[in-house]
């Protein structure tokens, strides 16, 4: 069947097969060479699309335990984020770690070590993993965590599914006192006031920028700077005297029926949305408001099949992260790029990350910025260039949304590169496990 | 989450609307005994169910074709249930079926024989104890018989009938019976089959419905998971036999 990432660039045919109990595993893994797992497909490029054949983890979608009172949670990899927080938030139990959508599967979360809003202070999804089950290419299980096969664990945690089909893993929820955010947003007026706030929001558990992409010249880099915390029980009670405290997932009403047309994005109508954006958030600047949990954390969740919007020849989604010391110049750089080249991009998210986990894991000491671009003839070589600037600050780009990066670029910027090959060898993964990205930066 | 003593017993519990069925009780805090003929692949619904709700989860061993085993299996359950939900159903291979007599024969006793002398138990159960309610799942391929599926559809009208008997006998007691018919739904039996999305549903839709049709105060008898289904099944139904048989269905 023809599959397709989040970003719906590139395409490929690919054979697909469900797995619907664990035990099934030895047998699909060995039906071919080229095979990849793939979750619920949010992994915006060619990350999920198996060489050969591309093997679906959704019907492995079991809860196995919960112990309310450490927080801990044993689930199999299929299992969504999404029924997760349906489950615990009225429970009082919160994810250590979300990105920005709950459509993800716990072994997609793993095998791209997702970070979320507070990376800072907290770390990627990986860090909070206690445990593991690893079905290598063998077909023989393998349980491993930080301290049982800590290589193969720290190869398997960020490394794409490359090193076996992730089918079970156990980690820690942190209890909540309500699913309320107590949001504060910052105006900066440029990019350095940007990293500014966030330096200063290092005490906060979630801090986040959102730049105005089209805003040049002394503006560039102009910012809403959103700093979050989960609200007290006593703070609900006060703000929102008839709210639920822990209330459930808010469902989505929006929907993008049909493709848009490519030029509904055109410079006009987001250099519009981008202005009324900024000056609602800006209203609300220094004071403090409570967000219900999902669309803070989760705003295009509400927006079914958002990704539409850009088109049939899909879109990218450009995430680079580059280290502190080098971060003002090369961000400027990458903003005055986009600026001028008048590609629009609707969403720009800039984001304080601490320290890194595993070998192939995105996240290290800086800061990361995303850009959404419309694919046209001419993003190709915009990337290009910007990639050029990444790797010349001593950064990288992220693996899940990747779908075009050079092996060059790869290289420079995944220095264990090396060690994952030599684990991915050792147990037969070479070649075994492979997906159209890890075919494109040959690995 | 609301906390009650109450207790449900779901037959079938490997099956995808048997997971979201019991799943449905749980999260309204009900206790859940799961029966099934593969104990193992219950435990994996029964863990997850008690881990998405914290409600108690139980798993039994019953084989639906063996009928000299129920009485037993029926006193060996900790509790006498206090609503009984039977899901099992296997459409079998209609090709094969009209060949092998003993492929019909399984079709007919695993969607009607099999379902029908348990429910039986139970009601004689619950009568003498004076409350209870059972659900069961049949199909809107019982409405009518069909060239594509009418052994599937027979052994189906036979539970159908049954379950209206049941209530039959049973009403005057106030113990409610109730027939679903869930019409397509998107599970594993239904993979990889063309469906039309308006008539289909998931599984969580059909565990809802069981839940809302026996917990409401309407007091339903029949329910059509989606109510498009009961015009469809009231058209179907209306064709003369002379101009039906002449139809490919």
């Amino acid at each position: 069947m023809q599959l397709e990432g989040w970003g719906r660039y590139p395409r490929f045919e690919s054979e697909f097969a469900r797995i619907d109990d664990p035990r099934a595993l030895p047998g699909l893994l060995g039906r071919s060479r080229g095979i990849i797992a793939r979750g619920n497909g949010r992994a915006y490029g060619d990350a999920a699309i198996g060489e050969r054949l591309t093997l679906g983890a959704l019907g492995l979608d079991r809860m196995k335990a919960f112990d309310p009172q450490t927080g801990r949670l044993t689930v199999e990899a299929g299992v969504l984020l999404a029924d997760i927080l349906a489950a615990f938030v009225p429970r009082g139990f919160f994810p250590p770690v979300v990105p920005g959508t709950k459509l993800v599967t716990v072994g997609g979360m793993i095998a791209a070590d997702v970070h979320g809003k507070n990376h800072h202070r907290e770390g990627s999804f990986g860090d909070h993993v206690e445990r593991l089950t690893l079905v290598q290419p063998s077909g023989e299980a393998v349980v491993c965590g930080p301290h049982d096969n800590p290589d193969l664990f720290r190869a398997t945690v960020g490394g794409m599914g490359l090193t076996g089909v992730i089918t079970e893993a156990t980690f820690r929820m942190k209890p909540i006192e309500t699913g309320w955010i107590r949001q504060r947003t910052v105006v900066a007026g440029d990019l350095a006031g940007a990293l500014k706030a966030l330096d200063e929001s290092d005490a906060a558990t979630y801090s986040v920028a959102w730049i105005d992409c089209l805003s040049r010249g002394a503006d560039l880099g102009r910012s809403l700077v959103f700093v979050g915390e989960h609200a007290t029980r006593q703070e609900v009670a006060s703000d929102l005297p008839r709210a639920d405290i822990l209330p459930q997932s808010r469902a989505g009403r929006l929907g993008v029926p049909i493709d848009l047309p490519g030029w509904t994005l055109n410079k006009a109508s987001v250099a519009a949305f981008n202005e009324v954006y900024f000056r609602q958030g800006a209203k609300k600047s220094g004071t403090s408001f409570l967000a219900h949990w999902d669309p803070y954390f989760f705003p295009l969740d509400g927006v079914h099949r958002w990704n539409r919007i850009y088109g049939r020849r899909g879109f990218f989604q450009h995430q680079c992260v580059v280290p502190p010391f080098t971060a003002h110049a090369a961000l400027s750089e990458i903003l005055d790029r986009i600026t001028r080249s008048g590609k629009a991009s609707f969403l720009a998210v800039l984001k304080k990350m601490g320290a890194g986990g595993s070998l192939m894991s995105f996240p290290m000491p800086g800061y990361t910025l995303a850009l959404d671009l419309r694919v046209t003839d001419e993003t190709f070589a915009l990337l290009d260039d910007i990639d050029r600037i990444v790797v010349a600050a001593g950064g990288r780009l992220y693996l899940a949304k990747d779908a075009r990066q050079s092996r060059q670029t790869f290289e420079a910027g995944y220095p264990a590169l090396g060690r994952f090959n030599d684990i991915r060898g050792a147990i037969g993964a070479t070649g075994h496990l492979a997906s159209h990205l890890s075919s494109r930066l040959g690995i | 989450m609301t906390e009650n003593h109450k207790t449900m017993l779901l037959i079938g519990a490997t099956s995808d609307i048997g997971r979201a069925t019991a799943l449905a009780y749980a999260q309204a805090g009900w206790q859940i005994l799961l029966a099934a003929r593969n104990t193992e692949a219950a435990q994996r619904n029964a863990d997850d169910i008690a881990t998405r709700t914290g409600a108690g989860v139980s798993v039994y061993a019953l084989d639906i074709l063996d009928s000299a085993a129920m009485p037993g299996f029926v006193d060996g359950l900790p509790v006498l249930p206090d609503t009984v939900v039977c899901v099992v159903g296997e459409m079998g291979d209609q090709d094969r079926a009209q060949i092998e007599p003993d492929h019909a024969a399984m079709v007919f006793r695993t969607n009607f024989e099999g379902p029908a002398l348990l429910l039986g138990l139970f009601a004689n159960r619950f009568l003498t104890r004076g409350s209870g309610a059972i659900v069961g799942v049949s199909s809107v391929a019982g409405d009518r018989g069909r060239g594509t599926n009418y052994v599937y559809g027979a052994a189906k009208a036979g539970l159908t009938a049954f379950l209206s008997g049941l209530r039959n006998r049973l009403a005057p007691s106030g113990l409610r019976v109730i027939t679903v018919k869930p019409g397509f739904v998107r599970t594993r039996m239904t993979a990889g089959m063309k469906l039309p999305a308006l008539l289909t549903a998931n599984p969580e839709e059909v565990g809802a419905a069981i839940f809302a049709a026996a917990q409401g105060r309407r007091g339903r008898d029949v329910i059509y998971v989606r109510p498009v289904w009961r015009g469809v099944m009231s058209v179907i139904g209306a064709i003369p036999e002379p101009i039906f048989k002449k139809l490919k269905l």
